[in-house]
């Protein structure tokens, strides 16, 4: 491991790192010389108009695309190039812009296949039902229960998910999430769609789990007063580049970012 | 009746029923078979029963579980009936055993069956990386690829256009095997479905993407269903040898893949049970008309199949109908029964039963 990378210039502990990320899909560059340092136990917030190229960062975070060219590091582990499920493996977990749950399984079973990676089981033991299958099963049972009473969603879990409404949809995302035991948390709008209400909960989730947890979060995110109530450091993006970044008070006032967001 | 009620509600026994059904229908026309109460054509009928719920069940775990169309099926079952039948006709000469030979019967059903799946497993490695069409269309031409080549290798080899000959077992208890087949590929599917392996497929099957985001090796498990599925392919094609004097390739074309992936559908994307109900449903229909309908008549059979197919897909899907439906439906036919059963008798520490089962609803 290179420690220059794994440590920030002040001195914090690096968590997530890329290094000129850019990838081009065709003629247009969406992502285009993009630098994120994320800090341990930070919530990183990452904003831009529509169609700035957010979603695409988050994709190449998790290997969904890869990268043109730059590199990603995970605490000073180059990911760049690995496949979903290995970057996954490695310590990133996401939630997606349009609620991506898994509709026919129960809320529970849901959180349980999160849980997969990290109770351990072979197909050999599942199919013939040997003993380590009863008891990796009542694991998986009981972990998941406790991830949902953290989230206040043990009383749906017999739900299928699809059942559920919207705001604890959203909600049992971020859960499914942190079954799989992340180092950095990716939300990808998790404010959109809701009312006033579901968002402020919703702000009191995300604080929670950085508490509780001690984690890293990067975030996407149309809501200002989200935002600016619970993010500490910004970058924002416009047409794949970034505008500026910095301490999220300072950026908002940036007349730059000003323009990009209300025009002239 | 409300002790009997009482009993099939206990968790253990609505987990197992299916094991149960199927272990007591093969009890019960062993016994009836050894007794020679059961006439060959309805020995026939089982073994054809069997065979299809072998198919139906192992289908649904691609088609239902995993959510890829495969229509290749019949190619993976043909593999296993020319391979399964050639094993199983020189060992029988080499060992100088009678066709009915248990042990040249397991033993052609194993490489019968591995064999099948090696096929899954090479089309499988390529073709999983298409998606829903064109995996659709990989596996159909694999189908008629396979029958094609068996059909023009040399005769001396798989028979040619005569067909491959292959040894036959006794009437009286193939189909008691083929039942505990069913029974053995009913625990691994269903062991393999209720288990975190199970939900994994299921949410691959889901939402891909969101199943590689949470981890899943989705192409492993992919391959590993698709090859499993196919091991079962080929061992219900070595059944079908078995029950076949000669086996002839043209009968593993395109259409019996479609038969069975109605089978798979007609029963209910992702239930077990449904699949087997609708095998055993459609290949009783089948047969029967197959034995009413002679001469000219024999024409009308596909007419009729086709009929009651689509009567049934009408009733499953009408609106115009979705109040009968409520009525008449499974559930509450049984609940019903149930509740008829409990005002008779006035039992008082039964009561709670029936009411849990009217809230269920």
């Amino acid at each position: 491991m290179n420690d220059t990378q794994f440590v920030a210039s002040d001195g914090r502990e690096s968590v997530l790192r890329t290094e000129h990320l850019r990838i081009q899909f065709g003629g247009l560059r969406a992502v285009d010389d993009v630098n994120l340092e994320i800090k341990k136990g930070e919530l990183y917030g990452l904003i831009g108009p529509n169609g700035a190229g957010k979603t695409t960062v988050f994709n190449l975070l998790t290997g969904v695309y890869k990268p043109t060219s730059g590199k990603i590091f995970l605490c000073g582990k180059d990911i760049t190039g690995k496949a979903p499920a290995e970057i996954n493996r490695l310590g990133i977990a996401r939630t997606f812009q349009n609620i991506r749950l898994f509709n026919n399984l129960t809320v529970i079973e849901n959180v349980m296949v999160g849980l997969s990676n990290s109770i351990s089981c072979n197909i050999a033991q599942s199919i013939f039902r040997l003993p380590r299958h009863k008891k990796s099963e009542k694991e998986f049972y009981e972990r998941a229960l406790e991830l949902l009473k953290v989230f206040q969603l043990d009383e749906y879990k017999d739900y299928l998910a699809a059942n559920l409404p919207y705001g604890k949809q959203r909600k049992l995302e971020i859960a499914r999430a942190m079954a799989t035991n992340p180092t950095l948390l990716l939300l990808d709008e998790p404010a959109a769609g809701m009312n006033p209400n579901e968002t402020q909960e919703l702000m009191d989730d995300i604080t929670f789990v950085r508490k509780n947890f001690g984690m890293t979060i990067l975030l996407i995110e149309h809501d200002m007063r989200l935002v600016s109530g619970i993010c500490e450091n910004l970058t924002v993006l416009n047409f794949g580049t970034e505008l500026a970044k910095g301490e999220t008070a300072k950026v908002l006032s940036d007349p730059a970012v000003v323009k990009a967001y209300l025009g002239e | 009746m409300n002790r009997i009620a009482a009993f099939f509600k206990k968790p253990f026994i609505r987990r197992y029923a299916n094991y149960l059904v199927i272990g007591a229908a093969a009890l019960i026309f062993g016994l009836l078979s050894v007794t020679g109460a059961l006439s060959m054509s309805n020995q026939f009928l089982l073994e054809q029963i069997s065979i299809a719920v072998l198919l139906a069940v192992s289908l649904s775990m691609v088609v239902g579980f995993l959510g890829e169309l495969s229509l290749g099926h019949a190619g993976f079952m043909c593999v296993g009936a020319y391979l399964g039948g050639k094993i199983a006709s020189l060992l029988v000469s080499a060992m100088g055993v009678g066709e009915s030979n248990f042990l040249v019967l397991i033993l052609s059903l194993l490489i019968g069956g591995a064999v099948a799946a090696l096929f899954g497993f090479i089309i499988g490695l390529p073709a999983l990386r298409l998606r829903g069409d064109y995996l659709a269309i990989v596996t159909l031409a694999f189908g008629e690829i396979v029958r094609s080549v068996l059909m023009n290798l040399p005769s001396e080899l798989f028979g040619g256009t005569l067909g491959l000959k292959t040894p036959r077992f006794t009437r009286q208890y193939l189909f008691i095997i083929a039942l505990v087949l069913v029974l053995a590929c009913l625990a691994v599917t269903q062991n393999l479905i209720r288990s975190k392996h199970g939900r994994a497929i299921i949410s691959i099957k889901d939402n891909e993407i969101a199943a590689r985001a949470m981890g899943i090796d989705v192409t492993k498990y992919k391959l590993f269903v698709f090859t499993i599925s196919s091991f079962f392919a080929g061992v219900a094609g070595v059944l079908y040898s078995y029950t076949q004097s000669t086996v002839q390739s043209a009968t593993f074309d395109y259409n019996y893949s479609i038969e069975i992936l109605v089978m798979v559908v007609l029963g209910g994307m992702g239930s077990i049970n449904g699949s087997m109900i609708a095998a055993a449903l459609i290949t009783f229909l089948n047969v029967k008309l197959q034995s009413v309908l002679k001469g000219d008549m024999a024409v009308l059979k596909d007419v009729i199949y086709a009929l009651i197919l689509i009567l049934i897909v009408i009733y499953k899907n009408a609106p115009g109908l979705s109040a009968f439906r409520e009525k008449y439906n499974f559930k509450t036919l049984t609940a019903k029964l149930f509740k008829k059963k409990e005002t008779v008798s006035k039992n008082g520490d039964t009561v709670p039963v029936v009411q849990e089962e009217a809230k269920d609803e």
